[in-house]
């Protein structure tokens, strides 16, 4: 392996690469659009759920209730029903996601000591809105409920479930999706850029000059994979420091072990790439595998939106096949966990194997001759 | 306007006759669609099953046991480990083995039994937030009902009844399949238009078709109606396993839901020539087509709520036809709605619909000159 060699292939790739902008757009620009909208736009969050009210009590009793429901900071009670029969059209339109219906009896029935009843009426068609919503809804009843009977007191409900949430307190969706978009950007560079590498000098006739020189088939695929790795760690760390520093997602591990672990990855991505692109020797066809064996596997069947484990037992069997799923347990591991090296070393040694492989993969595949 | 007909008709047989001459072509229209819908109609759920829970059961007593059997006959959670030893439980959630960890305290039963209430704490790892946050929901249920069970002689002053209507079940799938349905058919004409277009300008072909004596608009139509057609048939495809593989419930007008599609493929059309207007290469095409479909798709309301997002960006989402044709497919689908429901999504799809294809069309006109 000669260095002057590899630098000028390396060179070569890095004149492609600034002669295509939108290559360099999509390099750049998409991961950070990307982390704005999962770090700002999008989340699986739930809050002001709108919701409609059918007071048909109107009490002091009532009003209480509903206002507990406003302070929670979980609905928003927009709308206020006459009649039941309003309430149909009100969901079909989707103007409410649930409707609170305080039937006429609540006041006497809680002065009468009997157990007073409301509705709560959930358009179930997004179920996890729904389930959400349906959790919020029964908490704040009940502990209205315990404050009026109990008026304050300490109150012995028969089991008290004390739950607590760790590594990602506030449950917040963000915190979940940027480490593991880290993952899918590097997914995203195999897939769009480092598939067309090799499929490029083929289609354009540029791999008989290529061949009439002494590089070597290494030096081929190492020199055009570097200024890759250069552009996948820079977006790591864009993604990275976005996430932390404008978003607030913990960072709690080492970087000592992030980085390593990172590279090794992005490695094995970027060489699936390469072996795609030297296999099919047509662009347009590499990409559109690309997309299929890489991308949308990180994006899908990774874990990273979706868990794994309730898909069906055939897809759940295929996700052990996708390297992503692996690192994904790195990245949240070390973002949110903080945990370690004693943790993390089984998915931190595949890492480096699926570097290695990725590597070789693209060396044998790639072949200089002519036929 | 005889004359138009015949050479837009002869210009969308030429075009079905290129399409279809590569047999990959083929595969990549239809099998392709299915494949995917598959996939995603199985991978993109937020319902959870069988979450890995590891128990420290302190107390060893009947009443444990018998809570620890309300939770797993939920279904919602499996025992994968127990221990006595805290550090256990700790590690397990760590290494990530489990996600729910149950520590019920010695005392638990002697405390259920006098009544002077019993504690059981649970944790739950929110590296997964949306699996943490049903968890949570199902587990504190789950741990209440069994309390309120064990003593009928406590009850609350006030019962909520929730009732989910459409989705007695709440299961995600159903809400999940029609959106892919509407994502799959703008990924499909999308990427077929924007190519097609600028294949013929990459071999210089559409030089040829400049000469001809077709008009700017006979070539438009004859570039997008074979497409148009094709993201139809498509959309039948996928329908159909939507309800006989997936078993989507359909309660609302198939007549509706053509409609709906029918604008919405128009603005893919003219998204897709759009892009083909900026592009030369093919690759810059599909690159192209992916930074529009990637953001269209997460501001759409599929996978994420438009009423979660920030108000800017749901007044962003207005512009967006994915989230109106999705809004109507779910309602259609589930709910059964009517035009009257959905006349304001059907509005917006259809300015949409029109202004694209307006625009795209005379940039392509002024490109092609």
């Amino acid at each position: 392996m000669s260095l002057t060699r590899l630098s000028a292939v390396a060179r070569k790739e890095v004149l492609h690469l600034r002669r295509d902008p939108r290559s360099l757009i999509l390099a750049f620009v998409l991961p950070v659009l990307l982390t704005v909208l999962f770090g700002y736009a999008i989340s699986w969050d739930v809050n002001d759920i709108e919701t409609a009210v059918l007071d048909q009590d109107r009490s002091k009793a009532s009003r209480e209730l509903l206002d507990a429901f406003r302070s929670s900071g979980y609905f928003r009670l927009s709308t206020f029903l006459e009649d039941p029969r309003e309430i149909r059209g009100l969901i079909d339109r989707g103007e409410a996601r649930m409707v609170l219906v305080i039937p006429p009896d609540f006041t006497r029935d809680l002065g009468a000591g009997r157990t007073a009843r409301v509705q709560a009426i959930v358009d179930g068609s997004d179920a996890n809105t729904a389930n959400i919503a349906m959790g919020y809804a029964r908490g704040i009843v009940q502990s209205y409920s315990l404050q009026i009977a109990f008026d304050g007191a300490r109150l012995a409900q028969p089991i008290r479930a004390e739950s607590r949430v760790w590594y990602n307190e506030d449950l917040s969706s963000r915190n979940m999706i940027v480490p593991g978009l880290v993952a899918v950007i590097m997914m995203i560079i195999a897939a769009m850029l480092t598939s067309l590498t090799i499929a490029r000098e083929w289609e354009r006739g540029t791999m008989e000059q290529l061949a009439a020189t002494p590089v070597t088939r290494t030096e081929v695929v190492l020199g055009k994979m570097l200024p890759y790795v250069a552009i996948g760690l820079i977006d790591v760390f864009v993604v990275s420091a976005i996430g932390v520093v404008l978003f607030g997602v913990p960072f709690r591990g080492s970087p000592l072990l992030f980085i390593p672990l990172s590279t090794a990855f992005l490695v094995g991505s970027l060489g699936m790439g390469m072996f795609i692109s030297a296999v099919t020797r047509s662009q347009v066809l590499a990409t559109q595998i690309a997309m299929v064996a890489t991308y949308l596997p990180a994006f899908l069947l990774s874990g990273f939106m979706f868990d794994v484990k309730v898909m069906p037992p055939l897809l759940e069997w295929l996700t052990y096949l996708i390297p992503a799923r692996y690192f994904l347990v790195v990245t949240r591991g070390i973002f949110l966990k903080g945990v370690g090296a004693d943790v993390l070393w089984s998915q931190g040694l595949l890492m480096i194997a699926f570097g290695i492989a990725g590597f070789v993969a693209a060396v044998s595949a790639f072949r200089k001759e002519l036929e | 306007m005889r004359r138009h007909a015949e050479r837009i008709a002869g210009m969308v047989i030429k075009e079905f006759r290129q399409i279809f001459r590569d047999p990959r072509m083929a595969r990549v229209i239809f099998v392709a669609p299915v494949i995917q819908l598959l996939i995603f109609g199985y991978a993109v759920s937020t319902d959870i099953a069988d979450t890995a829970t590891f128990l420290v059961d302190h107390d060893r007593s009947r009443d444990s046991r018998e809570l620890v059997d309300s939770l797993t006959a939920s279904g919602y959670f499996r025992i994968v480990g127990r221990s006595d030893r805290p550090e256990d439980l700790v590690q397990a959630l760590q290494r990530g083995d489990a996600v729910v960890g149950l520590t019920i305290p010695v005392n638990f039963s002697r405390d259920l039994r006098s009544g002077s209430g019993a504690r059981v704490q649970i944790l739950f790892d929110g590296t997964n937030s949306n699996t943490a946050s049903v968890a949570q929901g199902y587990a504190e249920r789950i741990v209440a009902d069994f309390g309120r069970r064990r003593s009928p002689s406590f009850s609350l002053p006030i019962d909520l009844r929730d009732r989910p209507w459409f989705n007695p079940n709440l299961e995600s799938r159903d809400y999940n399949v029609p959106a892919v349905v509407g994502a799959l058919i703008m990924l499909v004409c999308l990427l077929l238009t924007s190519l097609a277009v600028v294949r013929e300008r990459e071999i210089g072909t559409l030089e040829q078709l400049k000469v001809s004596p077709l008009t700017a608009g006979d070539l438009i139509a004859g570039k997008t109606i074979p497409f148009a057609v094709i993201g139809l048939v498509d959309l039948a495809i996928v329908t159909t396993i939507a309800l006989y593989w997936f078993e989507v419930p359909f309660r609302g007008s198939f007549v509706l839901l053509l409609g709906a599609s029918a604008l919405y493929i128009l603005s893919a059309l003219g998204i897709g020539l759009f892009i083909s207007t900026i592009s030369t290469t093919q690759q810059e095409a599909f690159m192209a087509s992916f930074l529009v479909f990637m953001p269209a798709i997460l501001l759409s309301g599929f996978m994420f709520p438009v009423t979660s997002m920030p108000e800017v960006f749901q007044w962003v989402t207005l512009l967006n036809p994915v989230r109106h044709y999705i809004e109507i497919v779910r309602a259609v689908f589930l709910k059964g709605a009517g035009f009257d429901a959905l006349s304001r999504q059907f509005a917006a799809l259809f300015l949409i619909g029109t202004t694209i294809l307006f625009l795209a069309t005379r940039r392509f006109k002024t490109s092609s000159d």
